[in-house]
């Protein structure tokens, strides 16, 4: 039963992060893109949590605290030099 | 060795429910019309979706080795304290690009004051315009 349910999930994962390429292709201003971008991280910590279950080891948590912080980080470091022309006035 | 079966099924039952909510938060971000709808979906689905995806990894490492760990927990409180704070600051970018909204989109953006933009000379607080 956990196999299957691994599957599904890891099916919607990928399928949503293709729906996250296309609107980092398509997106018709920065800010979609830059959306875009922060919607691809939190799901590619799902998927490294998905794979962390699938292996049966817990070595990849750090991984995906590391991803959370820097894709936070990087998420607001571009809005601010996008709204004030400078990340660390 | 029932409660093992309830428990398998706790867990699927949380893995399939996550990943559809980050599914219906991405197809949300590719389907809405214009970028004040298309905030909704990721900053809101994705989020409760991750949460779930994380409560079953620690729902089964708790079980396969008979101990809890916060470890998980500590990246869904991460998640979940920062996702406001991103879709604030995307929000105000969209804004402060002046972003074209479909009319079905409520709430007008403020139009900025004339000082602000630099068009009227703005008071000192002490001297006044002297």
């Amino acid at each position: 039963m956990l196999d299957i349910a691994l599957w599904i999930s890891l099916a919607l994962i990928l399928m949503a992060l293709a729906l996250n390429v296309y609107r980092l292709a398509i997106g018709p201003s920065l800010p979609d893109r830059l959306l875009a971008l922060d919607t691809m991280y939190v799901n590619s910590i799902a998927l490294i949590v998905l794979l962390g279950l699938w292996l049966n080891t817990k070595n990849y948590f750090e991984a995906a605290l590391l991803i959370a912080m820097l894709g936070f980080i990087s998420t607001v470091a571009v809005c601010k030099y996008v709204l004030r022309g400078d990340i660390i006035e | 060795m029932t409660h093992f079966v309830i428990l398998e099924g706790v867990i699927a039952f949380f893995l399939i429910a996550g990943g559809a909510f980050a599914f219906i938060g991405s197809l949300g971000l590719a389907h809405l019309r214009d970028f004040y709808m298309r905030l909704h979906g990721p900053t809101k689905s994705t989020t409760i979706g991750i949460g779930c995806i994380l409560i079953a990894s620690m729902l089964y490492f708790w079980v396969t080795e008979g101990k809890p760990d916060i470890q998980e927990m500590l990246i869904t409180l991460f998640l979940f304290i920062t996702a406001p704070v991103t879709a604030h600051l995307l929000a105000k970018t969209g804004l402060h690009l002046r972003l074209p909204h479909v009319d079905k989109t409520r709430g007008r953006p403020v139009e900025l004051r004339r000082e602000e933009v630099g068009e009227k000379p703005v008071p000192h607080p002490d001297k006044g315009h002297g």
